[in-house]
Protein backbone atom coordinates (compact mmCIF):
# COMPACT_ATOMS: atom_id res chain seq x y z
CA UNK A 1 0.00 0.00 0.00
CA UNK A 2 1.30 3.42 -0.92
CA UNK A 3 1.05 6.14 1.65
CA UNK A 4 -1.15 9.02 0.58
CA UNK A 5 -1.48 12.57 1.81
CA UNK A 6 -4.46 13.13 4.07
CA UNK A 7 -7.72 14.43 2.81
CA UNK A 8 -8.61 17.94 3.88
CA UNK A 9 -12.08 19.41 4.13
CA UNK A 10 -12.35 23.16 4.57
CA UNK A 11 -15.09 25.77 4.62
CA UNK A 12 -13.40 28.90 3.28
CA UNK A 13 -16.65 30.84 2.84
CA UNK A 14 -20.18 30.35 4.11
CA UNK A 15 -21.28 28.94 0.74
CA UNK A 16 -18.41 26.58 0.01
CA UNK A 17 -16.92 23.28 1.02
CA UNK A 18 -13.47 22.48 -0.40
CA UNK A 19 -12.07 18.96 -0.44
CA UNK A 20 -8.42 18.39 -1.30
CA UNK A 21 -6.57 15.12 -1.84
CA UNK A 22 -3.28 14.08 -3.45
CA UNK A 23 -3.21 10.90 -5.54
CA UNK A 24 -0.19 9.09 -6.90
CA UNK A 25 -0.94 9.37 -10.62
CA UNK A 26 -0.51 11.81 -13.51
CA UNK A 27 -3.40 14.19 -14.05
CA UNK A 28 -4.48 12.76 -17.41
CA UNK A 29 -5.32 9.55 -15.62
CA UNK A 30 -7.03 11.38 -12.80
CA UNK A 31 -9.09 13.34 -15.31
CA UNK A 32 -10.14 10.08 -16.98
CA UNK A 33 -11.10 8.61 -13.62
CA UNK A 34 -13.42 11.60 -13.12
CA UNK A 35 -14.97 11.59 -16.60
CA UNK A 36 -15.11 8.05 -17.99
CA UNK A 37 -18.26 6.25 -16.75
CA UNK A 38 -16.57 2.84 -16.45
CA UNK A 39 -14.00 4.38 -14.11
CA UNK A 40 -16.25 6.83 -12.25
CA UNK A 41 -18.74 4.17 -11.18
CA UNK A 42 -15.98 2.21 -9.52
CA UNK A 43 -15.06 4.83 -6.97
CA UNK A 44 -17.65 7.63 -6.68
CA UNK A 45 -19.87 5.63 -4.35
CA UNK A 46 -19.98 7.29 -0.94
CA UNK A 47 -20.83 5.25 2.15
CA UNK A 48 -20.61 1.44 2.11
CA UNK A 49 -23.41 -0.52 0.49
CA UNK A 50 -23.96 1.73 -2.52
CA UNK A 51 -23.38 0.93 -6.17
CA UNK A 52 -23.77 3.15 -9.21
CA UNK A 53 -25.91 1.40 -11.83
CA UNK A 54 -26.40 4.58 -13.89
CA UNK A 55 -23.43 6.71 -14.88
CA UNK A 56 -23.86 8.71 -18.08
CA UNK A 57 -21.45 11.46 -19.02
CA UNK A 58 -21.63 13.68 -22.10
CA UNK A 59 -18.31 15.39 -21.59
CA UNK A 60 -18.51 18.78 -23.29
CA UNK A 61 -19.58 22.26 -22.29
CA UNK A 62 -23.37 22.15 -22.22
CA UNK A 63 -23.33 18.34 -22.06
CA UNK A 64 -25.22 16.57 -19.31
CA UNK A 65 -24.33 13.88 -16.82
CA UNK A 66 -26.55 11.62 -14.79
CA UNK A 67 -25.65 9.44 -11.82
CA UNK A 68 -27.93 7.05 -9.95
CA UNK A 69 -26.80 5.18 -6.86
CA UNK A 70 -28.54 2.16 -5.39
CA UNK A 71 -28.20 0.72 -1.94
CA UNK A 72 -28.33 -2.98 -1.16
CA UNK A 73 -31.50 -2.29 0.88
CA UNK A 74 -33.36 -0.91 -2.15
CA UNK A 75 -32.90 2.82 -1.65
CA UNK A 76 -31.97 4.84 -4.71
CA UNK A 77 -30.53 8.31 -5.11
CA UNK A 78 -30.18 10.22 -8.37
CA UNK A 79 -28.30 13.31 -9.34
CA UNK A 80 -27.40 15.14 -12.51
CA UNK A 81 -26.29 18.37 -14.06
CA UNK A 82 -24.67 20.17 -16.95
CA UNK A 83 -20.99 20.74 -17.62
CA UNK A 84 -20.04 24.40 -17.70
CA UNK A 85 -16.27 23.96 -18.19
CA UNK A 86 -14.31 21.00 -19.53
CA UNK A 87 -10.56 21.52 -19.77
CA UNK A 88 -8.64 18.29 -20.15
CA UNK A 89 -6.68 17.41 -18.02
CA UNK A 90 -6.96 20.15 -15.45
CA UNK A 91 -10.48 21.39 -14.80
CA UNK A 92 -14.13 20.35 -14.81
CA UNK A 93 -17.01 22.53 -13.66
CA UNK A 94 -20.63 21.44 -13.57
CA UNK A 95 -23.96 22.17 -12.02
CA UNK A 96 -25.35 19.57 -9.65
CA UNK A 97 -28.91 18.87 -8.63
CA UNK A 98 -30.19 15.93 -6.63
CA UNK A 99 -33.49 14.36 -7.67
CA UNK A 100 -34.76 14.72 -4.15
CA UNK A 101 -33.28 18.08 -3.63
CA UNK A 102 -32.43 18.95 -0.07
CA UNK A 103 -30.26 21.95 -0.79
CA UNK A 104 -33.05 24.16 -2.10
CA UNK A 105 -31.22 24.97 -5.31
CA UNK A 106 -28.57 24.13 -7.81
CA UNK A 107 -25.08 23.54 -6.57
CA UNK A 108 -21.86 24.07 -8.54
CA UNK A 109 -19.00 21.64 -8.34
CA UNK A 110 -15.55 22.58 -9.62
CA UNK A 111 -12.81 19.96 -9.83
CA UNK A 112 -9.24 21.12 -10.41
CA UNK A 113 -6.32 18.78 -10.98
CA UNK A 114 -2.75 20.01 -10.58
CA UNK A 115 0.20 17.71 -11.25
CA UNK A 116 3.59 17.87 -9.64
CA UNK A 117 6.33 15.23 -9.90
CA UNK A 118 3.90 12.62 -11.14
CA UNK A 119 1.40 13.19 -8.32
CA UNK A 120 -1.87 15.03 -8.71
CA UNK A 121 -3.67 17.27 -6.28
CA UNK A 122 -7.43 17.14 -6.70
CA UNK A 123 -9.30 20.14 -5.35
CA UNK A 124 -13.08 19.87 -5.38
CA UNK A 125 -15.08 22.97 -4.54
CA UNK A 126 -18.76 22.52 -3.79
CA UNK A 127 -20.49 25.87 -3.98
CA UNK A 128 -24.06 26.07 -2.77
CA UNK A 129 -26.47 28.39 -4.54
CA UNK A 130 -27.32 30.53 -1.56
CA UNK A 131 -27.01 30.83 2.12
CA UNK A 132 -30.40 29.11 2.45
CA UNK A 133 -29.16 26.28 0.24
CA UNK A 134 -26.16 25.71 2.38
CA UNK A 135 -28.19 25.95 5.55
CA UNK A 136 -30.41 23.17 4.24
CA UNK A 137 -27.40 21.09 3.23
CA UNK A 138 -25.88 21.62 6.63
CA UNK A 139 -29.05 20.49 8.32
CA UNK A 140 -29.24 17.13 6.62
CA UNK A 141 -27.86 14.35 8.68
CA UNK A 142 -26.93 16.64 11.52
CA UNK A 143 -26.34 14.60 14.60
CA UNK A 144 -25.71 16.11 17.96
CA UNK A 145 -22.03 15.33 18.22
CA UNK A 146 -22.13 16.96 21.62
CA UNK A 147 -19.78 14.52 23.22
CA UNK A 148 -17.08 15.25 20.67
CA UNK A 149 -14.69 17.33 22.64
CA UNK A 150 -11.75 19.58 22.29
CA UNK A 151 -9.49 17.12 20.50
CA UNK A 152 -11.20 17.82 17.19
CA UNK A 153 -10.84 21.55 17.59
CA UNK A 154 -7.21 21.64 16.67
CA UNK A 155 -7.84 19.62 13.55
CA UNK A 156 -10.67 21.85 12.46
CA UNK A 157 -8.69 24.99 13.09
CA UNK A 158 -5.74 23.66 11.16
CA UNK A 159 -7.89 22.81 8.20
CA UNK A 160 -9.78 26.05 8.07
CA UNK A 161 -6.49 27.93 8.42
CA UNK A 162 -5.11 26.31 5.28
CA UNK A 163 -8.22 27.20 3.32
CA UNK B 1 -36.80 23.12 15.32
CA UNK B 2 -35.03 25.01 12.63
CA UNK B 3 -32.07 26.67 14.29
CA UNK B 4 -29.52 23.93 13.55
CA UNK B 5 -28.65 25.06 10.06
CA UNK B 6 -28.71 28.67 11.05
CA UNK B 7 -26.52 28.07 14.07
CA UNK B 8 -24.02 26.15 11.97
CA UNK B 9 -23.94 28.95 9.49
CA UNK B 10 -22.95 31.34 12.27
CA UNK B 11 -20.33 28.87 13.43
CA UNK B 12 -18.70 28.60 10.00
CA UNK B 13 -18.87 32.36 9.48
CA UNK B 14 -17.19 32.89 12.85
CA UNK B 15 -14.50 30.35 11.96
CA UNK B 16 -13.76 32.03 8.63
CA UNK B 17 -11.42 34.53 10.30
CA UNK B 18 -7.82 33.67 11.32
CA UNK B 19 -7.81 35.91 14.42
CA UNK B 20 -10.97 34.29 15.71
CA UNK B 21 -9.54 30.83 15.07
CA UNK B 22 -6.42 31.80 17.00
CA UNK B 23 -8.60 33.03 19.86
CA UNK B 24 -10.47 29.72 19.91
CA UNK B 25 -7.22 27.79 19.84
CA UNK B 26 -6.03 29.79 22.84
CA UNK B 27 -9.30 29.19 24.68
CA UNK B 28 -9.02 25.47 24.05
CA UNK B 29 -6.18 25.59 26.59
CA UNK B 30 -8.41 27.21 29.21
CA UNK B 31 -10.40 30.38 29.90
CA UNK B 32 -8.79 33.80 29.48
CA UNK B 33 -9.59 37.46 29.96
CA UNK B 34 -9.87 39.97 27.10
CA UNK B 35 -6.47 41.40 28.06
CA UNK B 36 -4.89 37.97 27.96
CA UNK B 37 -6.53 37.20 24.64
CA UNK B 38 -5.43 40.49 23.12
CA UNK B 39 -1.79 40.07 24.21
CA UNK B 40 -0.48 37.94 21.31
CA UNK B 41 -2.15 40.10 18.66
CA UNK B 42 -1.13 43.44 17.26
CA UNK B 43 -4.64 44.69 17.86
CA UNK B 44 -6.47 47.05 20.15
CA UNK B 45 -8.72 45.67 22.85
CA UNK B 46 -11.83 47.04 21.13
CA UNK B 47 -10.83 45.18 17.94
CA UNK B 48 -10.40 41.96 19.93
CA UNK B 49 -13.71 42.62 21.68
CA UNK B 50 -15.39 42.81 18.28
CA UNK B 51 -14.07 39.38 17.38
CA UNK B 52 -15.16 38.06 20.76
CA UNK B 53 -18.65 39.37 20.11
CA UNK B 54 -18.84 37.43 16.83
CA UNK B 55 -17.65 34.28 18.58
CA UNK B 56 -20.14 34.86 21.37
CA UNK B 57 -23.02 35.36 18.96
CA UNK B 58 -22.10 32.11 17.25
CA UNK B 59 -22.26 30.43 20.65
CA UNK B 60 -18.61 29.42 20.39
CA UNK B 61 -17.61 31.20 23.62
CA UNK B 62 -19.29 32.40 26.79
CA UNK B 63 -18.35 34.84 29.57
CA UNK B 64 -17.51 33.81 33.07
CA UNK B 65 -19.42 35.26 36.02
CA UNK B 66 -16.56 37.00 37.78
CA UNK B 67 -17.61 40.64 37.53
CA UNK B 68 -14.18 42.15 37.04
CA UNK B 69 -12.34 39.76 34.78
CA UNK B 70 -15.21 38.18 32.88
CA UNK B 71 -12.99 35.47 31.45
CA UNK B 72 -14.04 34.00 28.10
CA UNK B 73 -14.58 30.29 27.88
CA UNK B 74 -14.80 27.93 24.90
CA UNK B 75 -18.18 26.27 24.34
CA UNK B 76 -17.48 22.93 22.70
CA UNK B 77 -20.95 22.14 21.41
CA UNK B 78 -21.28 24.30 18.28
CA UNK B 79 -17.72 23.45 17.30
CA UNK B 80 -18.50 19.79 17.75
CA UNK B 81 -21.51 20.19 15.48
CA UNK B 82 -19.41 21.89 12.84
CA UNK B 83 -16.67 19.27 13.03
CA UNK B 84 -19.29 16.55 12.98
CA UNK B 85 -20.61 17.88 9.70
CA UNK B 86 -17.12 18.13 8.25
CA UNK B 87 -16.38 14.64 9.53
CA UNK B 88 -19.35 13.20 7.64
CA UNK B 89 -18.07 14.76 4.43
CA UNK B 90 -14.59 13.55 5.15
CA UNK B 91 -15.64 9.95 5.69
CA UNK B 92 -17.54 9.79 2.42
CA UNK B 93 -14.73 11.40 0.45
CA UNK B 94 -12.06 9.33 2.12
CA UNK B 95 -13.84 6.13 1.09
CA UNK B 96 -14.25 7.47 -2.45
CA UNK B 97 -10.62 8.47 -2.78
CA UNK B 98 -9.40 5.12 -1.47
CA UNK B 99 -11.31 3.47 -4.28
CA UNK B 100 -9.95 6.07 -6.71
CA UNK B 101 -6.40 5.14 -5.60
CA UNK B 102 -7.12 1.53 -6.55
CA UNK B 103 -8.54 2.54 -9.95
CA UNK B 104 -5.48 4.71 -10.66
CA UNK B 105 -3.08 1.93 -9.63
CA UNK B 106 -4.81 -0.35 -12.08
CA UNK B 107 -4.58 2.26 -14.87
CA UNK B 108 -0.89 2.74 -14.15
CA UNK B 109 -0.39 -1.02 -14.31
CA UNK B 110 -2.15 -1.17 -17.67
CA UNK B 111 -0.14 1.76 -19.01
CA UNK B 112 3.11 0.15 -17.88
CA UNK B 113 2.18 -3.11 -19.55
CA UNK B 114 1.36 -1.29 -22.79
CA UNK B 115 4.65 0.60 -22.70
CA UNK B 116 6.59 -2.58 -21.90
CA UNK B 117 4.92 -4.38 -24.80
CA UNK B 118 5.84 -1.50 -27.09
CA UNK B 119 9.47 -1.60 -25.98
CA UNK B 120 9.43 -5.35 -26.48
CA UNK B 121 8.22 -4.78 -30.04
CA UNK B 122 10.78 -2.12 -30.86
CA UNK B 123 13.82 -3.91 -29.46
CA UNK B 124 13.21 -7.61 -29.40
CA UNK B 125 15.60 -9.33 -27.11
CA UNK B 126 17.39 -12.45 -28.27
CA UNK B 127 16.14 -14.43 -25.33
CA UNK B 128 13.43 -13.95 -22.79
CA UNK B 129 14.57 -14.23 -19.26
CA UNK B 130 13.22 -17.22 -17.49
CA UNK B 131 11.28 -16.65 -14.35
CA UNK B 132 12.47 -18.54 -11.33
Amino acid sequence: MTKTAPLTVATPTDREVVITRVVDAPRGMVFDAHTKPDLVRRWLLGPPGWTMPVCEIDLRVGGKYRYVWKHADGQAMGMGGTFTEVVRPSRIAATQLFDEDWTGGETRVITEIVEQSGKSTITTTVRYASREARDAALQTGMTTGMEAGYERLEELLRETTHA
Amino acid sequence: MKPHGYALDATFAALADPTRRAILARLADGEATVTQLAAPFDMSQPAISKHLKVLERAGLITRGREAQRRPRKLEPRPLAEATDWIERHRKIWEANYKRLDAVLEELKGKQKKAVDALIEDVKPRPKKRKRQ
